[in-house]
């Protein structure tokens, strides 16, 4: 427990502080009311608009241990999205439609893992195909314009409440637990970080890294069509053109604001959530601040650029250095005076 | 005096790997530095040219302080490192490797002919006959070392380091290497030369400096210790003779694995082993003469395309590394940075992997357990490391073998293939890893040791192969397991026992 209090700490007070700053801008930022049995209030608005890159950034964090990539999860998300809609527009209920638009995930996140794993593509490659294409085979299924639906069971999932907490977050809080527990309270966790560190090594151990990698890039397909099912059903309807344009990109940064390498190895989900929670964060404060949004892309950059060259191994230490060697350089001189004063003092005798 | 360090101290956290070092280099001195595995060699190296930031005590050179930040600044100052594994770019031609950041140029434009000549030029002098031209991928891992001397040598020219350079090489490589040493040497150089293979530290140095524990413990001239006097100073006490006491395997054939036929098309001609329980498996041969590629065929690295395997309970699947493994085999690789180690994680985590890989995700060894496991392994190969969570690329290079080993060992497999096992390692854990081996296969593990040292095949083996050209040539057994006869038969095909009888 402390040792993952100590891995997340750096994510933790960045949210704070990021917190703290739209506060700044915002007093009211901590206002919740409990209206029409739903929390009101711009924390439960960051919980839940954050779903889909916090979902994303779960099956990203898996995907970037093993030196891998997934560029096409948000392509993934208009893929499943429109196979949600399609289901429900065909009226095959409900559970058809999740369970279609979760294997439409599985599928995706399959033929990524095999381009990765079995045929040598380079991930950042392999994945680019389906982003390109995802876009496309979405306007397929939707039949190019947007396919929007009333199902009120459906749109529950991406409006709806339980216990007056958004179901959005529920459900990105409830799979990060899930993935959380599959990977550490079994093995999963440390043979992903083993073949993310050293593949060839890996397998001369006897991992089967060719089956492990193509599970990783399927969870984060199962993630993608999660965080497709909610964009859908928030609006309900599926949009093959725009819904997790670019959260790609976001779940990339809020795994690296989460402090995991993208030279794979040692990872952390929970930071990459509070990464995405910390871009969430940002992203409404710069909204609620009234920047013309033309801003809003500029702040942001230079807010992450800020977060992480805190965050670099490298800018730490030299920190730490320069504090401890100014502590250093008001001590040394004196060392130094006494050792010529006991040289000037032998040359004299 | 040229290059000296005066109460050098350096701590990394859990380890003082240098305690108050001070040690002298004279110029047209070759100085050896010897110590344990985890003494501090690389350490103290790595402080000289910049690498690490010492914590405290000062560098000399020539008498001035130097505060070397990065190897460039030490190679500008006049120190030039050659490490283990040599630094250079493979798929670059010679010339470009050696010209590499100071290439001749006009309008900006890389001057090919001029920088050929200068390359050829730099070479001269060393003895070797190479077209520069040519990339440097196409030559054997000495002519490689010398370039990469060479480099160093023409970019800093007054103090070489070599730390263990001669640790992939053959004995001929060897002299190779010795004779530039040498003509360096009479040309004023001081050079710093860190080994294991104590008959090198002998024929090459003039004084000896012996590091223990981060701590300076002798230096004197070579000619004043002898070979046991060393080791005592290195290793704190006598070294324990090793019993030559060689259990006869059991032959009768039950338990054997059989392999008949396997082999793999251009690597390794297709050939036959019986192993049998209990039994020490030799492997001579030169490098590149299919030894490694012979053990990854064995062990499904590299699949055989040919010939089947059999025990007594039938055919034995040998796909890929995992079958073998289920099949009760293991193989500690001869590279272990890229084969073996998974530098980031802990030593425990190295320990477990083999077994945690073969007992599947879903059952993840409890914590307990493999506190338990990597507590016991290290102290029963002895690695020097803080404690069982220090990510296992910090440690020594000789601890890191160490490391493997006791992950494979973890999987009480029935055929251990071990590819180089004592490179990099220290006289005191060689013989313990010797020890170990005759343990294990007392209590029936069957071992394939593959080896550039002939004294350590002969003194473990029950039978030593002898490969040539990819190819096996030829067998001895029992009394013909000498170096002498294992010498022979690398050199020479038709004096092998098997062509003379
Ligand atoms: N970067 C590092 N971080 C932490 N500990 C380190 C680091 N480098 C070396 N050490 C520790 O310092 C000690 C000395 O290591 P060093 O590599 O100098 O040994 P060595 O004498 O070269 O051994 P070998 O013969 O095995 O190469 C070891 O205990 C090692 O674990
Ligand atoms: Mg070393």
């Amino acid at each position: 427990m402390t040792t993952v209090l100590r891995r997340v700490a750096p994510q933790l007070l960045t949210l704070v502080a990021v917190i703290m700053l739209v506060s700044i801008y915002f007093p009211s930022f901590w206002q919740i009311v409990y209206v029409n049995e739903r929390l009101v209030g711009i924390p439960i608005d960051v919980i839940k608009r954050g779903a889909p890159v916090a979902l994303l950034a779960i099956g990203m964090t898996l995907v970037i241990a093993t030196r891998g990539i997934d560029l096409s999860v948000g392509a993934v998300m208009a893929i499943c999205g429109a196979s949600a809609a399609w289901s429900i527009d065909q009226g095959f209920g409900l559970w058809a439609a999740l369970g279609i638009a979760l294997v439409a995930g599985l599928i995706c996140g399959l033929w990524n893992g095999l381009l990765v794993a079995v045929f040598d593509i380079q991930p950042i490659v392999a994945t680019l195909i389906l982003m390109v294409a995802g876009r496309g085979i979405a306007q397929l299924i939707t039949g190019g314009t947007i396919l929007t639906f009333d199902n009120d069971a459906f749109s529950y999932l991406g409006s709806g409440t339980l216990l007056g907490v958004p179901v959005p977050a529920v459900i990105w809080v409830l799979t990060g637990i899930g993935f959380g527990l599959l990977v550490r309270r079994t093995a999963l966790g440390l043979l992903v970080e083993s073949i993310g560190v050293n593949l060839r090594a890996s397998t001369l151990t006897g991992i089967n890294s060719r089956v492990l990698l193509i599970a990783v890039y399927m969870g984060s397909g199962f993630c993608a069509a999660l965080a497709g099912i909610i964009a859908t059903a928030d609006i309900r309807g599926a949009d093959a053109n725009n819904a997790g344009l670019w959260l790609e990109l976001d779940a990339i940064l809020a795994v690296v604001i989460g402090g995991n390498s993208l030279l794979g190895g040692r990872f952390s989900i929970l930071a990459s959530i509070l990464g995405a929670m910390i871009i969430q964060t940002i992203n409404t404060g710069i909204l609620l601040a009234g920047f013309p949004s033309e801003f809003n892309l500029v702040i942001k950059a230079v807010l992450v650029i800020i977060i992480l060259v805190l965050q670099s191994p490298r800018v730490l230490p030299q920190l730490a250095y320069l504090w401890r060697g100014r502590r250093d350089r008001s001590q040394r001189p004196k060392q130094s005076q006494t050792s010529q004063q006991n040289a000037g003092t032998e040359t004299k005798t | 005096m040229l290059l000296s360090t005066r109460d050098l101290t350096k701590t990394f956290p859990g380890t003082r790997a240098l305690d108050a070092v001070s040690f002298d280099l004279k110029a047209g001195e070759v100085h050896a530095l010897l110590g344990e595995n985890g003494a501090g060699k690389s350490t103290l190296i790595k402080c000289l040219t910049g690498a690490y930031r010492r914590d405290s005590g000062d560098i000399l050179f020539e008498g001035q302080p130097i505060f070397p930040q990065s190897t460039l600044e030490a190679q500008a100052i006049g120190i030039g490192t050659v490490y283990q594994e040599v630094n250079l770019l493979p798929n670059l031609t010679v010339a470009e490797n050696l010209t590499l950041g100071h290439q001749p140029r006009r309008l900006g434009m890389i001057r090919s002919r001029a920088m050929n000549a200068q390359a050829d030029e730099m070479l001269s002098g060393y003895g070797i006959d190479i077209d520069v031209r040519r990339t440097l991928d196409q030559y054997s891992v000495a002519v490689q070392q010398i370039v990469a001397i060479a480099r160093a040598v023409h970019l800093s020219g007054r103090v070489l380091i070599l730390d263990e350079p001669t640790a992939s090489l053959d004995a001929r490589e060897v002299q190779m290497l010795f004779d530039v040493v040498r003509d360096l040497r009479a040309r004023g150089l001081g050079i710093i030369f860190i080994s294991h293979f104590l008959d090198q530290v002998f024929e090459i140095s003039d004084r000896l400096t012996i590091l223990r524990n981060g701590r300076h413990i002798a230096t004197c001239p070579a000619a004043e210790v002898d070979r046991m006097q060393l080791i005592t100073l290195m290793l704190g006490h006598e070294l324990q003779q090793e019993t030559a006491t060689r259990a006869r395997p059991v032959a009768d054939g039950k338990d054997a694995i059989r392999f008949s036929g396997v082999g793999r098309r251009g690597r390794i001609a297709p050939f036959d082993l019986t192993v049998h329980k209990g039994e020490v498996i030799g492997m001579a041969g030169l490098l590149g003469s299919g030894r490694t590629e012979s053990a990854e065929v064995l062990f499904g690295a590299a699949p055989s395309d040919s010939g089947t395997v059999e025990d007594s309970d039938g055919p034995v699947d040998l796909r890929n590394p995992r079958a073998a493994i289920a099949a009760g085999f293991a193989f500690a690789p001869e590279d272990r940075k890229t084969d073996g180690i998974i530098a980031e994680l802990s030593v425990r985590e190295n320990i477990i992997l083999a077994l945690q890989a073969r007992r599947g995700w879903s059952r993840p060894i409890p914590q307990a357990e493999q506190i338990r496991m990597a507590d016991d392994y290290i102290a029963r190969l002895d690695i020097r490391t803080p404690d069982a969570e220090k990510p296992v690329g910090l440690l020594s290079g000789g601890n890191q073998q160490k490391v493997i080993l006791a992950r494979w060992l973890a999987t009480n497999p029935r055929f251990l293939i071990l590819d180089e096992p004592t490179r990099g390692i220290d006289v005191g854990a060689h013989a313990e890893i010797l020890r170990l081996i005759e343990d294990v296969v007392a209590q029936g593990m069957s071992i394939l040791v593959i080896s550039s040292e002939l004294d350590e095949l002969v003194a473990v083996s029950h039978r030593v192969i002898v490969v040539r050209d990819r190819q096996h040539v030829s067998q001895l057994t029992g009394e013909d397991v000498t170096t002498d006869t294992i010498v022979r038969a690398i050199a020479a095909p038709d004096l092998t026992p098997e062509a003379t009888t």
